[in-house]
Order: C-alpha cells, then structure tokens, then sequence
C-alpha cells in the first residue's frame, strides 16, 4: 500500500507535453486516404478484368505507381497511429504494452517496405 | 492478461426481496444493488416493492422511503434534492444520473439502481470518487493571473466573456460524465476524465485567467487529454445538460492552433 497523496498519484510523472502531433498527423493522414481511397476504389471498379498482366499493367503506369505507393504509406502510418491508440487503451501490463507497441510499430513499417518494394518493382519493370 | 469475468468475490447474487406495505395499490418494483466491502459477502441486488402513492414522484424520494420505512441498512449519499449538489449521482435504468432529478415516471418497469459505473465501492450505492476529486484539483481549478488586480475594484470582464464561461461553470461535479466514459474505465489512472477537462476547460476560456499558456502545457498529454475518443456518453449523461465533449474538442483544437 502506498501512502501517496491522491493528488501525487493523479500529477504522476507530470504531462507528456505531446499528443497533438498525433491527433492533427491521424486527422490529415485520413483526409489524405478519402482523397487516395476514392481513386483506389475508383480506379478497381472501373477495371475491366482482374487478370494478372492487366494489374500489373495498371500498377506500372507511372502515376499509378506513385499513388499506389502513396497510398500503402499513408495507409500504414494512419494504421500504425490507430493501433498504437487500441493498445495504449487496452493493453496495462507494462512489458506487455511496450514490447505489443514495438511489435506493432515493426508490422506496420515491413507491411508498407512490403508493398513499396512491390509497386516498385512492377513499376520498374523487373 | 485480459479479464473478461468479474473476479468471483464481485459476482453480483440475488439478494432479499421486500414487499410493499399491506394495502398498497400503485407498486412499483426497484431493484436495488448492495456492496458492503467489510463483510465477506458478494454484492447482491436487493428488491424493494414501494407503493408510489405513499411516495415521492423522484427516485430519490423513493430511495430514502426505503431507507426510513424498510431497510435502515441502505447507503447512499443525499443532500440538496434539487439537482444542485451532485450528490445523488448513480446509475439509473442504465444511465447515470442524479437520483433527485429523475422521475420515477420516466423508468419503465422495475427501477435498477446501481452505483456509478467502474468506481470502488464504499458501500451499496456510495463510490468512492478521491481519484475524481484529485483529478479535479490537479488542473488548478482558480484563477492564474501575474497581473495584480486593480485596487479599487474586481476584475472587469465583458458580457461576452462572461457567457463563455457560463455552461463549463454550472457544473456540479456529480461524476456522472466520468464515469460514463469507456475510456474513463479502462484509463482513469492517467486520462483526467470529461468532468476534469470541462473544468480545465472553463480556466482556459476565462478572459481573466492569465495562465492558459501552462494550463495547455498541463493538459498535452497522449493520456491527461488525448484518451477522450469523442464517445459523446459524457455528453448523453450530464444531468444538467452540459457538453463535455464540446469543451474537450475545443481544447484539442487550442492546442492545434498553438502547433499550426
């Protein structure tokens, strides 16, 4: 039991002075994907077939590729934003709730390398 | 790892059940719940059948009846009965309320009585709110000025100023909006809770207040303030109609602008 004052307790280590950096980056990062969501769904309705040459072909277009890419970063890093809040909202056990941020934040930087290496490679031609 | 059951001391029992007194003609059932957190008992729900003929329209009116009529044992906090001393905060057919403002009428069927939600229990219907008031003296709710006020009167403020100060101040501090809030449950140790931030809130739009520089510094925090998801129950709960979530995104958004 400790004895420190209710007061103490609520102060704690004091105020993080941040947060409003990751407030305003989820806020644009989400205009950003209405914007690219809305290409990317308009784009894949208005395709003919899902044949492997016509995608490839689709993705090789240089502003395709461009938007494409811009698109898995964008969706990645409003994704990473969103998970980290998930986990600092649910997840308590301190080593548990560092080393699922950690393991998090990997995920989602190899999953948009993943994808940017991809595009990348279609677009380039190799 | 996660809990998704009740510890089994906390597991809620059916409790005793009271009739109402003989001759009763307008019965209305409540079912009231019971915690006393020095004996080894599990909470239980009590049930209590009141004549509303022979009783107050409120469900404070009824909640006291029982306590003089029927059952001494029953604990819960009363004071100003008009909606003004926050003290009969609870949970009322699901929804936080005070118990002196709501009217029997409005609850359809048996009246469940709980007390508000997530807190420690101090006994039946009283919680215990020191982390809730700690958290309200911790945004230093007075005014912050360096300039000396004049000597020969209070310090002026504009009618205009005035009115933006004057919904954040009506609140009476029940604990209704805090303890509405998902987030409030699941962070209360660090995130400051709608109640808190309304009153920090009203420290920052107050013309007078000269510290709303070290105020914002206060509240920037992914915890303090950042928790709120703009769920809105702070909002759908206030007894005295308040807007809770209005004030906090008023404040993210002072401290967007401050950045940008």
């Amino acid at each position: 039991m400790s004895l420190r004052t209710p007061l103490g307790r609520v102060l704690g280590h004091g105020s993080a002075k941040e947060g409003t950096g990751h407030f305003i980056s989820q806020r644009i990062s989400a205009i950003a994907l209405l914007i690219l969501g809305a290409w990317f769904l308009s784009r894949m309705f208005s395709m003919d077939s899902f044949a492997f040459l016509e995608v490839m072909r689709f993705v090789a277009e240089p502003l395709n590729s461009v938007l494409l890419a811009l698109l898995s970063v964008t969706l990645a890093y409003h994704s990473w934003l969103g998970v980290q809040v998930v986990i600092e909202d649910y997840v308590h056990a301190p080593a548990l709730k560092i080393l699922s941020l950690i393991a998090a934040r990997f995920a989602h930087v190899f999953v948009a390398i993943v994808c940017l290496y991809a595009i990348l490679r279609v677009g380039l031609g190799s | 790892m996660a809990e998704f059951r009740l510890p089994p001391n906390s597991r809620i029992r059916k409790g005793r059940h009271f009739d109402a007194a003989a001759g009763a003609t307008r019965v209305r059932r409540f079912a009231v719940y019971r915690y006393d957190p020095g004996s080894d008992e599990n909470p239980r729900i009590d049930t209590y059948d009141v004549d509303l003929n022979a009783c107050g329209p409120m469900v404070l009116d009824a909640l006291i009846k029982i306590k003089n009529e029927v059952d001494p044992t029953l604990t819960f906090r009363r004071s100003c009965r008009e909606g003004i001393c926050g003290s009969c905060a609870m949970n009322i057919d699901g929804g936080n309320t005070l118990a002196c403002t709501r009217a029997i009428s409005d609850v359809k069927g048996e009246v469940k009585i709980y007390p508000l939600p997530h807190m420690p229990v101090v006994k039946d219907l009283v919680p215990d709110l020191t982390n809730f008031y700690a958290q309200y003296a911790s945004i230093k709710p007075w005014l912050q000025t360096r300039t000396p006020p004049p000597p020969d009167r209070e310090r002026l403020q504009s009618k205009a100023d005035q009115e933006l100060i004057n919904e954040p101040s009506a609140c009476i501090l029940c604990a209704c909006c805090s303890t509405a809030c998902p987030s409030y449950w699941w962070n209360s140790d660090r995130y400051l809770g709608p109640a808190a931030l309304l009153a920090a809130y009203r420290w920052l739009v107050d013309s007078r207040d000269e510290a709303t520089g070290e105020r914002l510094d206060d509240l920037e925090d992914p915890f303090r303030l950042y928790r709120c998801h703009t769920i809105m129950n702070c909002t759908q709960t206030c007894p005295k109609g308040l807007n809770p979530a209005r004030a906090i995104a008023e404040t993210k958004k002072m401290l967007a602008e401050r950045k940008l």
